[in-house]
């Protein structure tokens, strides 16, 4: 029977919270670029311009089809010679996620919108508006509200894909503990505290979102 | 341009794909003018309305609303987005289905259009709102949002809402068809009195009661022509066409109208 002891980890603390700090600082990071990509994304695809719309699905599928692993270490390691661009693993790793995110946010967004229906708009251009009035003012608020609970959901995931920075040397969370198991010899207390931190996190977070979908339904 | 014809509609054409829904539509609606649009579904009788306002942009012909006209046709540009904008602010719509802003109490929906298209200042645009509003009986639901409206109330706040734009024409596209029968009196009241103030109106409708009551004009049109059209008590009584009389032939075309609620 194997003897736990975590209190072994105690030692490790701070290097334990330097990384919960990188890997939540690194989500914020990535969930506000993604959202940027995510509504160029969608309002590309939404666009009266088919070279437009192209681009973006463009850019939403090679993202969304392909491994987020697979594009950290593409990122790194094969556009520098591509392109010419030398990048630090951090910004590497923020321009993947953030890609990466940005098509799932993409879709979300794009399908909030075209959920609205079009007598909505149809009504706001009988007043006069222009179509960027009618977005702003008619459809957005209401599509808004519709895709709250996705997007949490995806930033949910997103804060989990941080993880994955740990292959680029990016010093998150699960980088740090990997440092504090080849120093303790002690990884499965190590790896148990570091499921249970990314758990305690996400747990507060996903009854949050429930409870917006709840209230979503009844206002409905 | 004349004084006395607010709208002009001369050889309208429109498709969607294959389909001809307006073949060669001629219409003159006089100013202060109620013309009545009837016909069986599928006629282009609500497609005919929505070019009015250029909801749907046709493929040919002319559009003419107040001073304001648009040609169209294969070699002629599309108006842009500001210039549509501006010529719809002139004409309100009403729909079949109310189209409330769900999102905005009933005063915020009547705002909405002076305050972002007319640019109108909001204490203003209130003031405006809530007299709208009193003048479809619903002063009391200004801070009340559409979901807890009654059909007939919604209805109400839609055509205060595009009153509130202050406009010189007012579509009304089968405003009472998604009511329920005991609601359809209310909505058809306040648009009787509106005709009665002088506004200038096109109305698609299958109340051939109240066409006959209240419209001047009567259009009957089928599969994308207009079959018959002249004064609408004439039309109604004693339509020259086969296919009028056919269509008349399944509706009650005199009697009051439904009563008022209360309220009004």
């Amino acid at each position: 029977m194997y003897q736990w002891d975590f209190g072994i980890l105690w030692s490790y603390r701070w290097l334990f919270l330097n990384g919960l700090g990188v890997t939540v600082g690194f989500t914020v990071v990535i969930v506000v670029l993604g959202l940027v990509f995510g509504l160029f994304g969608a309002f590309g695809s939404l666009s009266r311009f088919r070279a437009l719309r192209l681009t973006a699905l463009a850019f939403i599928e090679a993202f969304r089809c392909t491994p987020i692993l697979v594009q950290l270490i593409w990122f790194y390691y094969a556009l520098p010679i591509l392109a010419g661009v030398e990048m630090t693993p951090i910004t590497a790793s923020a321009l993947a996620l953030s890609l990466y995110g940005g098509s799932f946010y993409s879709e979300i967004i794009r399908g909030g919108i075209i959920s609205i229906d079009k007598g909505q708009s149809e009504a706001g251009a009988a007043l006069g508006m222009t179509p960027s009035q009618s977005m702003r003012r008619i459809v957005l608020p209401q599509a808004i509200k519709r895709m709250i609970p996705a997007l949490m959901n995806q930033s949910i995931i997103q804060f989990k894909n941080t993880s994955l920075v740990s292959v680029l040397a990016v010093p998150d969370l699960v980088y740090q503990s990997q440092v504090a198991a080849h120093d303790s010899y002690r990884p499965l207390e190590t790896y148990t505290a570091v499921a249970v931190a990314y758990a305690a996190i996400l747990i507060p977070l996903t009854i949050i979102v429930r409870r917006g979908e709840k209230r979503l339904a009844v206002s409905e | 341009m004349s004084d006395t014809t607010k709208i002009e509609i001369r050889a309208l054409r429109k498709s969607f794909g294959s389909n001809e829904v307006l073949k060669n539509i001629n219409l003159d609606v006089a100013k202060g003018g109620v013309v009545a649009l009837i016909g069986p579904s599928g006629s282009g009788k609500s497609t005919l309305l929505r070019c009015i306002n250029l909801l749907v942009v046709p493929d040919g012909g002319s559009v003419r609303v107040g001073d304001t006209r648009f040609a169209f046709g294969a070699d002629t540009r599309l108006p842009d987005v500001k210039a549509l904008a501006k010529f719809r602010a002139t004409t309100g719509m009403v729909f079949q289905h109310f189209n409330l802003f769900p999102h905005m109490t009933t005063l915020q929906n009547v705002m909405e259009g002076p305050v972002t298209v007319r640019r109108m200042a909001k204490a203003d645009a209130e003031k405006l709102a809530r007299a709208q509003l009193a003048k479809v009986g619903l002063a009391e639901k200004a801070d009340q949002y559409p979901a807890t409206l009654s059909g007939g109330q919604k209805q109400r706040v839609a055509i205060a809402r595009a009153l509130a734009m202050e406009p010189d024409v007012m579509l009304f596209d089968e405003a009472t068809s998604a009511l329920d029968p005991e609601l359809v009196g209310e909505v058809l009241n306040v648009m009787q009195r509106l005709a009665s103030e002088g506004m200038t109106m096109v109305i698609v409708t299958h109340e051939i009661a109240f066409a006959r009551e209240v419209a001047d004009r009567l259009i009957f049109m089928r599969d994308g022509v207009v079959v018959e059209e002249g004064p609408a008590r004439q039309v109604i009584d004693s339509p020259q066409e086969a296919a009028t009389r056919a269509f008349l032939s399944h509706f009650h075309r005199t009697g009051a109208l439904p009563p008022a609620t209360p309220a009004l």
